[in-house]
Formats: C-alpha cells, sequence, structure tokens
C-alpha cells in the first residue's frame, strides 16, 4: 500500500502531530499545553503559506 | 487542576525513559499520564506510519554520509516502531519520488519527537514537571 499525498497535505498532517507533542512536552498545565500546541499549529501551517508565497514571488 | 510534581521512585526516573523510547507515549502510561501518553502514543505511531506508507527512506546503521548517519539516529528514535520496521524489512532503501522525501522527513521527525517525549517522560519522573 503507498499513499501519495499532496505536499500541502503533508504539510498540515506533519504540523498536526508534531504540534500535539510539542504542546504536551514544552507546557506543564492542560490549558497552557492545548493553547502551545494550537500556537505551533498556527506557526507551522502559517509558515507553509509563507513560504508558499515566497516561493510564488521567486517564480515569477 | 493541575497535577502537582512529585517525585516518582528512582527506579522510575530509569524505566520512564526507556520505555518512553521503545513504545512512544508509554512512558506517560506507566505514569499515569493517560491523555498525554495516549496522544504521544497516536501522533508518533501515526507519524511514522505515514512515513512508511509514503515510501520514505527507512536509514540504516552508516559511516558514511553526515547526513545518513544523521537519518539514522533520527530513526532510531522511534524505538520499537524502527525495530519492528528493520526486523520485517518495512520501508524503502532509497527515495524514488518527492511523496517518499516527505515520508523520509515523517519517520526522522517521528523518532527526534519520541526522543522528546523519552525526556518529558524522565523530567515527570524526576517531579521537574507535573
Amino acid at each position: 500500500m503507498t499513499l501519495d499525498l499532496t505536499h500541502f497535505t503533508a504539510a498540515v498532517l506533519f504540523s498536526v502531530f508534531a504540534s500535539v507533542v510539542f504542546g504536551i512536552t514544552q507546557r506543564n498545565t492542560s490549558r497552557e499545553q492545548i493553547r502551545y500546541g494550537l500556537y505551533c499549529f498556527v506557526l507551522f501551517v502559517g509558515g507553509v503559506f509563507l513560504a508558499g508565497w515566497v516561493m510564488w514571488i521567486l517564480r515569477h | 487542576m493541575p497535577r502537582s510534581a512529585t517525585p516518582a521512585s528512582p527506579s522510575m526516573s530509569v524505566m520512564a525513559p526507556a520505555v518512553a523510547w521503545l513504545i512512544p507515549g508509554a512512558g506517560h502510561l506507566i505514569q499515569k499520564r493517560w491523555i498525554r501518553g495516549l496522544l504521544i502514543m497516536a501522533s508518533i505511531t501515526i507519524m511514522f506510519v505515514l512515513g512508511l506508507l509514503m515510501q520514505g527512506r527507512v536509514y540504516q546503521p552508516n559511516g558514511g554520509d553526515i547526513l545518513d548517519i544523521l537519518g539514522f539516529v533520527g530513526d532510531v528514535g522511534a524505538g520499537g516502531l524502527y525495530i519492528v520496521t528493520r526486523v520485517q524489512g518495512w520501508g524503502h532503501g532509497a527515495i524514488a519520488h518527492a511523496t517518499a522525501d516527505y515520508g523520509t522527513k515523517f519517520l526522522i521527525v517521528a523518532g527526534l519527537l519520541n526522543f522528546i517525549c523519552a525526556a518529558d517522560a524522565y523530567h515527570i519522573a524526576i517531579g521537574k514537571k507535573p
């Protein structure tokens, strides 16, 4: 079985799992963990969009 | 209400990170951090399996290129998942297409995240973290 994800889907999945682990390991209370996990996720996905636009600008 | 940080038995400070490395999330589970343990287990296992399904490269012990050595260090962080993968002969030795490159990164990062989780399990065991 082979999985053929798009670049964006792969990046979002990566962001979800990495954010969960970062949230749990880098903060102490449940509330802080959820907030930090969401913060990491937004930064990851935001970085994907930013990198995408930078590549688009460089290409054109 | 946050759980207070209480040091566990000395043996737990050795066992927790070891178990956490071998089975992702288990270091938290044996210390009764059920939700954290299950989330870690799910995240790292799914990430590793996705890496395999994307035909990511599984690094083997090597003494060659520095990136290959670092790739192996990352992969081996997944502990039992990596051992099972090697025993079963899953994964690929070379990257055939772009998605496989993502798969390779998924495998490495799953291992690296598991190292962080093992350290976190140790911090819980010594009472540094609730």
